[in-house]
């Protein structure tokens, strides 16, 4: 083995220096800008035709607390029935049955392809095609006593929202390598238990971050049950300013609200995604 | 020893134009170690697949345990089995993978009781106990705990084959269990499936490890194309074939 060589001269030792500062000029320079323009947005509604006392006095009054209460129930149980939907008819697409892969399809088809706030009148406006419903010989009923406000708002927003979920579940399923399946098949594990034991888990961590996205989206779309008479936030503030006059300060009064409840919600994806990374390096670091 | 415990006959299997197995014959006996050895493609892979049924072979039979699988007959013609059925037989093998696929999501404990709990309906404690032996059996009773990312590879491939055990099934398939691992792992891993062919457990291994074909197989099995081209004790196949291209292929491995 040959002695290591000497280094060569005339590279000097730099382990003692300091890394100086960069002056980010262009980031102060628009930081500044941003904030004249802030400035000028805020001082142009506090001179604007806005009654701030309005605002305050109605940011807690019970028909607005009401309508968020109303307006949070109808996202939770609609996002649950979408995310049930949702599984199932993902399922139903990665089936090897044919009948079932193309009635998935076409419920994907049909929901996703109407708006939404078609969706919801056609709900409430049941009765008009069935006058009654109900099972011949057992039970039936007025179509306009069953289909309230709020079953035709859950069916509506949880129906469509399920056709949007299911993709989000197919992507989520389709990400579970498949050596996984055969993994559990050889374990003696059936379709479905393979399914709910081995794969959905895994599937999952992938799909909470654009089913929080989807969930905000619900918390905003129940406002489109407005228009079904269904006392969400939205309709009782319309409610309000229908009476008194004070249009903006009541949107201004739900739109606070909104934000309030978005804020909320984004911790809480964080606390369920790192509940389903169990087991990933993120975690076993 | 009067009736194998695997009876292959005959069997062929297609995927698409490209035929992976050809009208393959083979008894595999009980307490013996088959090591199938061969180039990538010449079906010992699919065969291994074939015998727990997750592949579906086209032509012929195999029969575990004397019972044939996948398949009854009755009135001159075959018919399928339900998946439930199917799932049954196939509880009488074990399959440890290439790439392990150990459950990630499940600690090492978990993945082992997971099978006998969910699908046998076994008792916790009962099941728990036999676990932690099987880890102690393959040299990992400290880590029941651990996710299989928090594990090496040598490790993982340990706890699969372990999870394979717990199943208590009559017949391991090993589909080359090594072939993932960097170099300094692929002992530990061998050294396991040593101390279980010893202990009397039919193995049928798919393998390049000719050294471990050499020490622990009963007889090896040389396939190329789909085919079965020779088979004998370790010592013959791979110190002295008969057939040109099991001399091919062993110069080219070796």
């Amino acid at each position: 083995m040959k002695p290591a060589p000497a280094l060569a001269e005339g590279f000097p030792d730099l382990s003692g220096m300091r890394i100086a500062r960069e002056p980010h000029w262009f980031r102060w320079l628009s930081a500044a800008l941003i904030v004249l323009v802030l400035a000028a947005i805020v001082r142009a509604f506090a001179g604007g035709q806005i009654e701030w006392s309005y605002v305050s006095r109605f940011l807690t009054a019970k028909v607005i607390l009401e309508g968020i209460v109303n307006t949070m129930v109808m996202a939770v149980l609609a996002m649950a029935l979408g995310i049930i939907l949702g599984i199932v008819v993902a399922v139903m697409r990665l089936s090897p049955n044919p009948v079932l892969k193309t009635v998935a399809a076409g419920y994907t088809w049909l929901f996703r392809g109407t708006p939404l706030i078609l969706q919801l009148l056609l709900w409430f406006n049941l009765a008009l095609v069935f006058p009654t419903i109900g099972i011949p010989g057992l039970w039936s009923a007025r179509a306009v006593d069953v289909m309230t406000p709020f079953l035709a708002a859950l069916l509506g927003l949880g129906i469509n929202q399920g056709a949007y979920t299911s993709e989000v579940m197919r992507a989520g399923m389709l990400s579970v390598d498949i050596g996984q399946y055969e993994a559990a098949q050889a374990i003696g594990m059936g379709r479905l238990r393979a399914l709910r034991r081995i794969v959905l888990p895994q599937a999952m961590r992938v799909a909470i971050p654009p089913l929080g996205n989807e969930f905000i989206g619900m918390v905003k779309a129940t406002s489109l049950a407005s228009v079904i008479q269904y006392p969400e936030l939205l309709h009782n503030a319309e409610n309000i300013y229908y009476a008194n006059s004070r249009v903006i300060e009541l949107l201004i009064v739900a739109g606070l609200w909104y934000l309030l409840v978005v804020s909320v919600l984004t911790p809480l994806q964080m606390l369920l995604e790192r509940r389903f990374a169990r087991g990933t390096l993120r975690l076993a670091r | 020893m009067t009736t194998p415990l695997v009876a292959i006959r005959s069997v062929s299997k297609s995927f698409g134009e490209f035929q992976a197995l050809g009208n393959v014959s083979l008894d595999v006996w009980p307490g013996e170690v088959v090591c199938l050895i061969g180039a990538s493609g010449s079906g010992k892979t699919t065969l291994l697949r074939c015998i727990n049924q997750l592949a579906a072979i086209d032509a012929g039979g195999i029969w575990l345990d004397g019972e044939l699988l996948g398949f009854r007959e009755q009135g001159g013609r075959l018919h399928r089995l339900t998946e439930r059925q199917i799932r049954r037989q196939r509880l009488k093998t074990g399959m440890v993978f290439q790439r392990f696929n150990l459950f990630p999501h499940k600690t090492a404990l978990d993945n082992i009781t997971e099978g006998p709990l969910q699908v046998q309906g076994r008792k916790f404690d009962e099941v728990r106990a036999e676990a932690l032996e099987l880890l102690r059996r393959v040299g990992l009773s400290a880590k029941a705990d651990s996710y299989p990312a928090q594990l090496s590879g040598g490790q993982q491939q340990r706890v699969a084959i372990a999870r394979a055990l717990a199943m208590k099934p009559m017949l391991m398939l090993f589909d080359e269990p090594t072939s993932a691992l960097d170099p300094e792992l692929v002992g530990e891993v061998l050294a396991v499936m040593k101390e279980l062919a010893r202990s009397g457990m039919t193995m049928m291994v798919v393998t390049h490890e000719l050294g471990f074909a050499r020490e622990v197989a009963d007889r090896v099995v040389y396939m190329d194309q789909g085919a079965i081209v020779e088979q004998g004790r370790a010592s013959d196949v791979l110190g002295a074939p008969r057939e040109q291209r099991t001399r091919a292929f062993l110069s080219a491995v070796i």
